[in-house]
């Protein structure tokens, strides 16, 4: 089918269904990649829509770039809680299994003022004098990965860049010991997969292996409780905050920490490649104009928005864009729509490097629980890109990447490329 | 027009004649002054445009206000009793030829 003919297909499969039938939660338009035109269907005809029935039960759809700022920036109505469901769209994934589930509370799925001091025990290690200090060493793995790299042959990029590159990062962040890194990859999948996905096939098996992190980084506390240093697990063994948290509370923020840093870098990174390669008329500009960087990176992060979405419940009745949410609702911020609104950012749908305001976008969400790594996300791929550049005249992607059947992580499970030499 | 003074770290210091009514955030913005990001438009829902009021200065800005400002502050990197997030400075007359400093990097 021409590309033409598949994004006539993509429409009138969105624009064929009953507005009240449309359930944009279903994980198989995101592996599909069809998920956007659901979203301008609902962004043009209703933009806070309700959907009645779905395998997560009933939920409010927030489509619009201002009306996902009102929600985000009030958590006093809308809480991020565990408790009442927490921070996506399924309620039982952020705990550990169907039954008998294991509660593991972890800061983002807290509200202030709970959520504000265990954040702060945290955040020094992305604050902007640590990030100065990692600089090199992330330059240096970085050039050491990409010299590594075949020229001229096939080969995946999400495993031998993407997953390598964050993965490495993740070990220094957590001083973790670095030849059994991959462990930290396989958690953060773990972490976020339910049985079926691909990556775990039972709930069984689910817990057995979030049990064998939390022995691990149980271990990895007791060694900073004596020989602090300056890494996370050792910033939560010493925090006043954070010293006297469960065992389940810790695991919580470790594995907070682990896919926050893991799955959202990881797929933009790949999806960089991906943008550049379809627009080759903005890789002549980005090599015309290596100073255009950092304004492509945030262009790249809003292109992408690696995680699709971030959920509420309303705790008070409230009113968005018209309609009136009732207390107990579950509220659905769907990033990836609001980041292709042109009521707020131009040719939404188009990858600009040189874009206006680029900054402006919703990936890193707003209010309290704007994303804390977000500077450390930015240099891993502003560094990136500058080391590509040095080495590489185009990084051609071979076929359409294998997408993630997920309606949170929109990500790559795979995508076959191939350097060029300068 | 309201001039702003904006001083960087390093002691280099920005000039602005900016419309009265506007924020401090957007006026810094628009004249392209470094180190003011206002990632989110000016609802101080980022802290990207952390600045510190000059000490003559922060009676008639008066300090960070009660609500989102001041939660937003509590992630932003060395915060003292001047901290202000600039776009919730309202740019009226009175504050014709404020002084705000710049901290060295935005978090």
């Amino acid at each position: 089918m021409t590309a033409i003919a598949t994004a006539r297909t993509q429409a009138s499969e969105a624009m064929d269904l009953p507005l009240d039938k449309i359930d944009v939660s279903r994980a198989e338009l995101f592996e599909r990649n069809v998920e956007g035109e659901y979203f301008r269907r609902l962004r043009s005809e209703d933009p806070v829509h309700y959907c009645a029935e779905s395998a997560y039960g009933p939920y409010w759809s927030i489509t619009k770039y201002k009306d996902i700022m009102a929600v985000d920036t009030n958590h006093q109505v809308f809480s991020s809680e565990a408790g009442l469901g927490g921070i996506i769209i399924e309620d039982g994934i952020q705990k550990s299994s169907a039954e008998g589930a294991i509660d593991l509370p972890n800061f983002i799925a807290m509200d202030p003022p709970r959520h504000d001091e265990q954040r702060k025990a945290v955040s020094p290690i992305v604050a902007p004098a640590n990030l100065a200090k990692l600089e090199g060493t992330i330059r240096e793995r970085i050039c050491r990965t990409l010299d590594g790299l075949p020229v001229g042959e096939e080969f995946d990029w999400v495993p031998a860049v993407s997953i390598e590159l964050t993965t490495q990062m993740l070990a220094t962040l957590f001083d973790f010991p670095f030849e059994e890194r991959s462990k930290l990859t396989r958690w953060s999948d773990v972490a976020t997969a339910e049985p079926g996905s691909g990556i775990v096939d039972s709930w069984e098996q689910r817990t057995s292996e979030i049990m064998e992190c939390a022995a691990t980084f149980q271990g990895l506390w007791n060694e900073r409780m004596k020989n602090p240093g300056m890494d996370l697990v050792s910033m939560l063994a010493h925090s006043p905050a954070t010293r006297d948290m469960t065992p389940q509370n810790y695991l919580g923020n470790v594995l907070l920490l682990i896919v926050g840093g893991n799955d959202t870098t990881r797929n933009s990174m790949t999806g960089g490649v991906l943008a550049l390669d379809r627009n080759p008329k903005e890789r002549e500009k980005l090599y015309a104009n290596p100073g255009l960087i950092n304004n492509m990176v945030s262009e790249i992060i809003r292109w992408q928005t690696p995680l699709a979405h971030m959920r509420r419940t309303a705790i008070a009745e409230a009113e968005v864009g018209g309609k009136t949410i009732r207390k107990g609702d579950k509220v659905v911020m769907w990033y990836i729509s609001g980041n292709r609104d042109d009521e707020v950012i131009e040719r939404p749908d188009d990858f600009v490097i040189d874009r206006p305001r680029a900054r402006q976008h919703l990936s890193f969400g707003f209010g309290v629980h704007r994303c804390v790594g977000n500077r450390l996300a930015e240099m891993q791929l502003k560094t990136l890109w500058e080391e590509v550049m040095k080495r590489f005249s185009r990084i051609e992607v071979m076929e359409e990447p294998v997408r993630v059947r997920s309606n949170f992580v929109r990500g790559y499970a795979s995508m076959p490329v191939k350097l060029h030499a300068l | 027009m309201t001039k702003v003074n904006y001083i960087e770290a390093s002691g280099k210091v920005h000039a602005v004649d900016a419309e009265a009514g506007i924020s401090a955030m957007e006026a810094a913005v628009k004249n392209a002054v470094p180190g003011i990001d206002g990632d989110c438009g000016g609802a101080a829902a980022c802290a990207t445009c952390h600045v510190y009021v000059d000490d003559a200065w922060i009676g008639r800005t008066g300090p960070a206000q009660e609500g989102l400002e001041k939660s937003m502050l509590e992630f932003a990197e060395d915060v003292r009793e001047t901290s202000r997030l600039a776009c919730q400075i309202t740019l009226v007359d009175s504050l014709d030829g404020l002084v705000l400093r710049l901290p060295e990097k935005q978090h």
